[in-house]
């Protein structure tokens, strides 16, 4: 693997889990539990749509190819998909989307104020805004944790459950491999083992505050830097590539 | 389901530095905290403020309408607190 | 002061161009027509997010998206800006949506249509947020203060829904014969429904002069219905999209398109109730509120709480 390769990959990887990401909360769109809450979650999507489209516009010109990150957005099977299976996981009820939202935006909260120091200017410039925009999810974020988890008895126990069932997906969120490797010798990635150091101390933070337990497991489920998912993505890709499959070559 | 209301909050917000805050509408809210977010998503979607205050709606008190007349217009006859009021002769400088 | 005299000033005030603010006098008749007709814009804007949002997920491509997403949340921000005009006049929010929910409260009859191609949403930008556009330009010179204030800034916020509809629709009766042939078939469900939502004829609706003379309608149903097919036929030839209506020409004499007689039992048939989606609206309204229950009284909980330690402390 050659350093142009593992920055296309690394690039995906960080593109893929946005676009993701953001898909699932654009399903809460017209359904969310109070119209204000609506208006934040949309708030949220369009920053993950942003930042993907970003991360895979970048990735398209890395690899060269004359593709663009509609290409790569619209035309990759779910085996080509390289975002995190946290980030796939279905909305649920709100605490399940609440959790899902929290453990994801502590994680890019740290990665990116990592990234914002990349030595390859285009992510490191990504990351400065989106480091932003990620500081306000995990305020909101943060804050829904505290009052479903020191709510009601109903809203704590639905947020105990949806931490325990999400669990397993974390451990993969530091991960590393070849990719990695080669890019933090070149300065241009993030090391994820510092990344975890602080992910672990401010989730655990936050949960206890919020009168919850850390979940303990020993499952792991990981394979998204392989492209082995969880069943949910295929549907979810269904949906969102749909059009362009069925319209070869259309412009929109 | 009006048990599950959260209660009504008014926002102010700061357009630029040195301007005051400005009444933009109102949002609903559990708690301040909440109310400031929920604030900035709903009326600084197009980059409109720089700062935002929120108040509870029931602790702002108001002047009536009634009292207008009262209140207002013993004002209107005391034209000799604007500096407009005065004539100075034209040459008289920086007065 | 009795009530004649107030009702003399009232009018007087609106005659002269003035605002009526929250807490001047004003006739019940005043009060309940726009408690009525501002909670209707409201649900419109709400249950308005459903058809659109609808194709969040499907969008064609990421700034396809991207903007979808930012114009549904314009109007949840729409809804909630006429919400709190509306509560201005000494109604709650959590009543307006108890009407909406029990059918009690109408909404606009053209979200009773289904999206069923992505065509949908340039035709849903171009003609119905062209026609609302219209109206609630008419309505920003309203003499209620907060409503006309929330329409002020709806209309400048909105102008950009209108365009993205048509570059959409622009795309497609410029793209393939598939593209074109989805483009005309959505333009031709459209066409008809958006002419109607302006609202039936005048002679048809009650009470118009007593709103025209309070500033609470602006202009008769039928100008503001007349200015949107003058503006609308010529968008849609210079993108090469034929209108449904066999009967309409260009009067030269009037200077105004006419237009072929309008489906007003389908009109009335939608708005009681009866169209192809009101069920489905009002269904997923009440279950987002009902499954958010929980999280909102969360929410009091913890600031209940959280007041209480503040106190203790």
């Amino acid at each position: 693997m050659n350093l142009q390769q593992a920055k296309f990959e690394y690039l995906l990887r960080l593109g893929d889990s946005s676009l993701i990401i953001g898909h699932r909360l654009s399903e809460w769109c017209g359904h969310g539990p109070i119209l204000e809450e609506d208006i934040a979650l949309i708030n949220i999507a369009l920053d993950f749509v942003g930042n993907a489209t970003s991360l895979l516009g970048y990735a398209a010109q890395v690899e060269g190819k004359g593709r663009t990150e509609d290409d790569l957005a619209y035309l990759r099977g779910e085996r080509e998909y390289r975002n995190l299976l946290l980030t796939e996981q279905p909305n649920g009820d709100y605490a399940a989307t609440i959790a899902r939202q929290f453990l994801y935006d502590t994680y890019t909260f740290f990665l990116y104020e990592e990234l914002k120091s990349s030595k390859d200017e285009t992510i490191a410039a990504i990351a400065v805004k989106s480091h932003k925009e990620i500081t306000y999810h995990l305020r909101h974020t943060t804050q829904w944790m505290l009052r479903l988890g020191d709510g009601t008895e109903e809203s704590h126990q639905r947020l105990q459950t949806a931490l325990n069932e999400l669990w397993m997906f974390t451990s993969e969120l530091f991960d590393m491999d070849e990719v990695d490797g080669l890019l933090i010798n070149e300065g241009i990635a993030a090391d994820l083992d510092k990344v975890k150091a602080a992910w672990e101390k401010r989730v655990n933070e936050v949960i206890t505050e919020a009168t919850l337990q850390v979940p303990v497991t020993n499952i792991k489920q990981k394979g998204s830097r392989e492209g082995k998912h969880s069943e949910h993505l295929g549907f979810l890709l269904a949906e969102m590539q749909y059009i362009p499959r069925s319209y070869p070559g259309s412009k929109w | 389901m009006s048990d599950s209301q959260w209660p009504l909050w008014e926002v102010f917000v700061q357009g630029n530095p040195g301007i005051p805050h400005k009444h933009v509408g109102s949002v609903h809210a559990p708690d301040a905290e909440m109310a400031i977010q929920n604030a900035r998503d709903v009326y600084t979607r197009r980059s409109e403020g720089i700062s935002i205050w929120v108040v509870p709606a029931v602790e702002i008190s108001a002047s009536s309408p009634e009292d207008q007349g009262a209140f207002f217009e013993p004002s209107n006859d005391k034209p000799y607190r604007h500096p407009t009021f005065y004539k100075i002769p034209e040459g008289v400088k920086y007065l | 002061m009795d009530d004649k005299k107030q009702l003399e000033q009232f009018e007087a005030k609106i005659a002269a161009g003035l605002k009526i603010e929250p807490k001047d006098w004003m006739p019940e008749a005043y009060r309940k027509q726009l408690i009525r007709m501002m909670s209707q814009h409201a649900h419109s804007e709400i249950v308005g997010m459903l058809p659109e949002g609808n194709w969040i997920t499907r969008a064609p491509s990421l700034r396809r998206k991207a903007i979808l997403l930012a114009k549904v949340q314009d109007e949840a921000g729409h809804g909630l800006y006429l919400y709190s005009a509306t509560e201005t006049l000494g109604v709650d929010r959590s009543e307006l949506l108890e009407q909406l929910h029990s059918g009690k409260a109408k909404y606009s009859s053209i979200f009773n249509y289904p999206t069923l191609t992505w065509a949908d949403i340039g035709a849903i930008g171009w003609l119905v947020d062209g026609a609302a556009i219209m109206n609630q330009t008419a309505l920003a010179r309203g003499s209620y203060g907060p409503y006309s204030r929330a329409m002020v800034k709806i209309c400048k916020e909105e102008s950009f829904h209108n365009r993205q509809g048509y570059e959409i629709m622009m795309n497609l009766a410029q793209g393939t014969p598939e593209q074109k042939e989805m483009a005309q078939d959505a333009f031709n469900r459209w066409w008809w429904p958006s002419i109607m939502m302006l609202g039936p004829s005048d002679d048809k609706s009650p009470n118009s002069d007593q709103l025209m003379r309070w500033k609470v309608k602006m202009e008769s149903n039928d100008a503001i219905r007349q200015r949107f097919i003058d503006r609308t036929v010529p968008q849609a030839e210079f993108i090469g999209l034929k209108v449904p209506d066999a009967d309409l020409k260009f009067n030269d004499v009037t200077g105004h398109y006419e237009h072929g007689p309008i489906n007003w039992e389908e009109f009335f048939d939608v708005i009681k109730g009866n169209g192809p989606c009101n069920a489905k609206r009002i269904k997923d309204r009440v279950e987002a509120d009902k499954k958010g229950a929980w999280v909102r009284e969360a929410a009091t909980a913890y600031a209940a709480k959280q007041a209480k330690e503040k106190l203790v402390a």
